[in-house]
């Protein structure tokens, strides 16, 4: 469990940027294609639109449960890239081709950009809760102690 | 050699970057230091190869629409920014890790100087 | 961005490295590294690598001084200092003859800046000329990291989760019968 911070000013900042925060990090994620951008910047963001209202209102209950859903979501993401890249695979490509997705009534390039953006989705879910898991495990040690 | 100062100050920089978390890695006896150490080291790299991607009068690496295309010697190098980009990602995981063996180690030992830590190991 | 903003913001970086290492309070330290991260992600976006500029001050500057910030909060934040002149002499020795070295060695790297360089043909000129056709995607890194060379970035993230792993277990209690 964290304790909540005192100040109102935190807890009124935290209120205010988070959705913003969250709605950068969308929008980078989805933007990686024609400016600068992409998956782990995204899941940067995301991360710190987690851990700002953390740090601001605490978490009731045991952190280690939290910990284990987070590296749970890191699995799926990595699942998530991996099965894209193994579906051309099984179709009779070769491995992280996504000009053979079957994808009906695209071009090749059209369905390679929709490939990039998957596996774009699989990287921003697994750094997003690679970075807040670390952030419990740092803090889970240190919160123990001073019970 | 005097025109390296004059014509090519990125790689005088990377070098005393480099040395100096070499420097701070071998001479410091705290652990958190240490890491700060690497953390300068890990960045000065990354300044050597964004400083072999740039080309003069190049912009960018974002292509324009196909009916303005420029030739590619009008955009820099992006192939030493895609390896960098893996390179500041797995830093920063090397990091987290870094810093969980140092809480661990707090934790049991209470102290951060390494040669403390050694004397009550034994 | 011509010389003089080199120079300036190389000046910068230096400085703040040298700010951080040289402070006695840890606290400090970490948060004047911050600003070093800040100042070289501002001199690679004016070099043009504005991907890696971006990447570097979220992940650099915000998440590894989150994750320093969080470590020294429940560990001590001061620092011994110990004289060791020995250590420091031998040292500083042999990073002279290795600093002379790099620097010997440099004169035969490429001018900065040069389009003929080697590293700017074969497989670079390819990506930058069929980027936009092949994969439909103009920002060429994005092109290069997710499809020319994926599986790079498949390993990538394999060692980002594997670092939250080990971040777990070596931090969970001994009583934790959950797990």
């Amino acid at each position: 469990m964290i304790r909540p911070h005192d100040s109102v000013i935190v807890h009124t900042l935290a209120r205010v940027f988070t959705p913003i925060i969250q709605l950068f990090a969308l929008y980078v994620l989805i933007h990686g294609h024609d400016s600068p951008g992409g998956g782990f910047q995204a899941g940067t963001l995301f991360a710190a639109s987690v851990i700002l209202p953390v740090i601001a209102f605490g978490i009731q209950g045991s952190l280690a449960v939290l910990e284990r859903r987070a590296i749970i979501l890191g699995a799926v993401g990595i699942l998530l890239y991996a099965g894209i890249g193994l579906l051309p695979l099984i179709l009779g490509g070769e491995f992280l081709n996504y000009g053979e997705l079957p994808i009906p009534g695209m071009e090749t390039s059209t369905r390679r950009h929709w490939g990039i953006l998957g596996i774009e989705t699989g990287v921003t879910l697994t750094v997003a809760a690679t970075a807040v898991s670390i952030y419990y495990s740092l803090r889970e040690r240190g919160e123990e102690e001073e019970k | 050699m005097a025109d390296i100062l004059l014509y090519r100050p990125h790689f005088v920089a990377f070098i005393i970057l480099f040395l100096l978390g070499m420097y701070i890695m071998v001479v410091c006896l705290n652990l958190v230091k240490k890491l700060i150490g690497m953390y300068i080291m890990q960045t000065s790299i990354i300044l050597f190869f964004i400083t072999l991607a740039v080309k003069e009068e190049g912009t960018i690496p974002i292509l324009m629409p196909s009916a303005l295309a420029l030739p590619p010697e009008a955009y820099a190098n992006p192939l030493p920014h895609v390896l960098m980009l893996t390179a500041i990602v797995v830093g920063v995981s090397t990091l987290g890790v870094s810093l969980a063996m140092v809480i661990a180690l707090y934790r049991k030992y209470d102290t951060l100087e390494e040669d403390q830590i050694l004397e009550k190991i034994q | 961005m011509t010389l003089f903003d080199d120079y300036l913001l190389l000046l910068l970086s230096v400085v703040t490295a040298l700010g951080a290492v040289f402070v006695r309070d840890l606290l400090s330290g970490v948060l004047t590294l911050a600003a070093y991260s800040f100042f070289l992600a501002l001199l690679w976006a004016g070099l043009g690598a504005v991907d890696v500029a971006f990447t570097e001050a979220v992940v650099g500057a915000g998440l590894s001084t989150l994750f320093f910030l969080v470590a020294l909060f429940l560990t001590s934040h001061q620092e011994e200092v110990r004289k060791r002149l020995q250590v420091r002499m031998v040292t500083l020795g042999g990073l002279g003859v290795l600093g002379f070295l790099l620097l010997f060695g440099s004169v035969d790297l490429p001018v900065v800046g040069d389009p003929e360089s080697l590293p700017s043909k074969h497989v670079s000129s390819h990506y930058l000329r069929k980027s936009l056709e092949e994969t439909g995607t103009p920002n060429v890194v994005t092109a290069v990291l997710a499809d020319y060379r994926g599986f790079d970035t498949l390993g990538e993230t394999t060692v980002i989760f594997t670092a939250g792993i080990g971040c777990w277990m070596l931090l969970r209690r001994r009583d934790d019968s959950a797990t």
